[in-house]
């Protein structure tokens, strides 16, 4: 294994990361604030990359694509939260995830009427493909760079946003203590209504983003969900910070597994089925990762109510 | 009393029986095919390609004494299992056809054939119906799943590779493929991957063939799994040349690939350019029918229609006997020229190397040499038939 190799690996699970932590930001936040498990988070996801494969095909633009990834989805979760996702709040976790459990079954078969069941290809325009030298004689695609920037400056500001803003500090409120905000005259609602959108808004830009790497298609968002799903556990419920940090995590274990298990499984194993024995593994990695940290910690690394 | 109720109900009984057995022999005059194929999510181009190069057969034959019958299954297994189900129970059809899929197929054709249905595959061959598993009433129009890796490793050889990454699902028929390959490969391997099934990035294996110093790499990924493949592996600005199986590089899925494909070598059992009179007349009536070209799953649902109506004329579907003896002898023009039956209902044939070139707007394949000839599957021996 060359370092050049190593740097490039370590590049690829970084961009996972970062796909995850668009993915889980939105989905820890409505966890966090308004105690709702939100299984359609991964519809809005597909909704993203959609609007953004739609819009790039009408305008040829793909800046474009990805605006309309991101404020498409964000309308949608505009229009979800006002309609189903408001009377959720007060009921108990079951029925939430029936409800929106039948959310990811209506914005499928709807999409399916709308776009068709095939699915959607997306090129990378002229401009982001091709790829750039790395240190050691590696190479690196522009586009997957580009991805890891978008999620770092993603993650800045989330960051300023909810810890130097007024918004930000009324979400902290909420998260903290529901009842005392609305009794100090705080518009609750609206505030939930933005964290829904603005969730909703960055699954999109998740979806927008990758919608030109694979194919956009009816029921993509679920695997990543459930991955997500995992970064927010291990991250701890309603953390932005963790759900960072758990993202990169779960992106590197997830890519380093890939890479290093069949070598080290051929030192244990010696026949055919390492391949197949590491493949198996490396799937599961993720989440062994997760049963070891709930195992320590069952709040997650960076739990809010610690 | 007794004696003259039970004569009461003989009576009936026969009559009903009578009745049964006219309008029986009314039914036997039309064939029913009950196609179960994917027409929704990653796989639908396939079954769509299947189903309209069925339907072109069937709309060029005089024989209009066939019903069709078709559903999708959504790429489930549990799905088809239900549609065989109605199929056989409510429809009583005679043939079942249409599955892509090799999970799909395990989990139908097994008991559909033992039901007595005729099932007539055109795609899907998993080895363990090639083998021990073989079935007089399940036949296969295209290939053994092993056949056209198996050529591509015999073009690496042919082709100077020595040394070769290869990659597919982790799943029966990957395991499949990558066993086929390495039968007819003499090189070394630089490396064997299997990734996850349905897996959407491949930045962790690029990287790794990147790496790994290897002339060539070979992969089966079909459908969208392929599509991605071959896109992050362009932008990742590797040299090493891919080849694959002709379903990561067929006509359906080369326009969304795009010039990511041209110059890869992959194998089939049919291209358009194949010179024969049969593939003339299929090319030419199904980009009239279609305004597109023909897929090798097209070919394939062309022919399982004409293997089906070759036997027709022979026999009729409801004497099992003698139709299975005219299936077998399949009697008809394929468009990808010579095919027989082996032993086990599996094909003996020609299998090509072809290369993705780009005709004006279009991306397609030409023919640049004969992979392996009139070649049958490995597991034919294992047959008892």
């Amino acid at each position: 294994m060359t370092a050049a190799l190593f740097l490039e690996q370590l590049l690829n699970g970084l961009q996972l990361g970062m796909t995850l932590f668009l993915m889980s930001a939105g989905l820890t936040l409505v966890f966090g604030v308004m105690g709702l498990i939100n299984l359609a988070h991964g519809s809005l996801y597909m909704i993203g990359a959609f609007c953004c494969a739609w819009i790039t095909g009408l305008t040829d633009s793909f800046i474009l694509g990805l605006l309309a990834g991101f404020c498409g989805a964000a309308i949608a979760g505009l229009i979800i939260e006002v309609l189903v996702i408001r009377r959720l709040y007060k009921r108990d976790h079951l029925d939430q995830v029936l409800a929106t459990f039948a959310l990811i079954l209506i914005i499928s078969e709807g999409t399916s009427w709308i776009f068709g069941p095939s699915p959607l290809y997306l090129s990378i325009p002229p401009w982001l493909s091709g790829s750039i030298p790395l240190f050691g004689g590696g190479s690196y695609p522009i586009y997957r760079l580009l991805i890891i920037i978008i999620g770092l400056l993603i993650a800045f500001g989330l960051y300023l946003l909810i810890t130097k803003t007024r918004l930000g500090m009324r979400i902290r409120a909420g998260e903290s203590d529901r009842e005392m905000i609305a009794a100090l005259g705080v518009d609750i609602r609206t505030i939930y209504t933005l964290v829904f959108a603005l969730g909703a808004a960055l699954a999109g830009l998740a979806g927008a983003l990758v919608s030109t790497l694979y194919s956009v298609e009816v029921g993509m968002g679920e695997p990543v969900l459930i991955l997500a799903l995992v970064v927010i556990v291990i991250g701890g419920i309603g953390s932005v910070k963790g759900a960072l940090v758990a993202s990169i995590l779960v992106g590197l274990v997830d890519t380093l597994g890939r890479v290093f298990l069949p070598n080290i499984l051929s030192l244990f194993i010696n026949n055919d089925d390492v391949a197949t024995l590491s493949a198996s593994l490396a799937s599961v990695l993720v989440y062994i990762l997760m049963a070891l940290i709930l195992a320590v910690r069952p709040q997650g690394l960076f739990s809010i109510h610690d | 009393m007794k004696v003259f109720s039970t004569s009461k109900v003989l009576l009936s009984t026969s009559i009903s029986a009578l009745l049964i057995s006219f309008s029986a022999s009314v039914a036997a005059d039309i064939t029913k095919i009950g196609m179960i194929t994917t027409l929704s999510g990653g796989g639908s181009s396939l079954g769509k390609d299947v189903r309209d190069g069925f339907q072109l057969a069937l709309k060029m034959s005089d024989n209009k004494d066939v019903e069709l019958l078709i559903e999708d299954d959504g790429r489930k297994p549990a799905k088809a299992v239900q549609i065989a189900d109605k199929f056989i129970q409510k429809d009583k059809v005679d043939i079942l056809t249409g599955i892509i899929f090799s999970n799909l197929a395990m989990a139908v054709i097994p008991s559909a054939v033992k039901k007595d249905v005729i099932y007539i595959s055109p795609n899907a061959g998993p080895s363990a119906l090639a083998g021990k598993g073989c079935h007089k009433n399940s036949f296969n129009v295209a290939w053994q799943n092993d056949n056209l890796h198996e050529a591509m490793g015999n073009y690496a050889n042919s082709a100077g590779h020595k040394s070769t990454y290869i990659l597919a699902p982790n799943y029966p028929a990957g395991k499949d493929a990558l066993t086929g390959y390495k039968r007819f490969y003499k090189g070394k391997v630089a490396g064997e991957v299997y990734t996850k099934l349905g897996q959407k990035d491949y930045a962790v294996e690029i990287s790794k063939i990147k790496a790994s110093g290897a002339d060539s790499v070979f992969f089966f990924l079909p459908g969208g799994m392929g599509i991605a493949f071959m896109k992050q592996y362009s932008q990742s600005g590797s040299t090493i040349p891919v080849m694959g199986p002709a379903f990561s590089f067929d006509q359906g899925i080369l326009q969304a690939v795009g010039a990511a494909a041209l110059g890869v070598k992959n194998s089939s059992q049919w291209n358009k350019d194949l010179d024969n009179e049969a593939n003339k007349t299929f090319v030419a009536a199904y980009q009239k029918e279609y305004s597109r070209l023909p897929s090798l799953y097209a070919s394939q649902g062309y022919d399982a229609a004409n293997l089906i109506l070759s036997a027709l004329k022979k026999a009729p579907a409801s004497d099992k006997d003698a139709f299975r003896a005219a299936l077998k002898a399949a009697d008809f023009a394929s468009p990808r020229g010579d095919f027989k039956f082996g032993n086990n209902n599996f094909p003996i044939q020609d299998i090509y190397v072809r290369e993705v070139i780009k005709e004006g707007d279009i991306f397609t394949n030409k023919i640049i040499s004969k992979g392996l000839e009139n070649h049958q599957d490995a597991y034919a021996k294992d047959c008892a038939m």
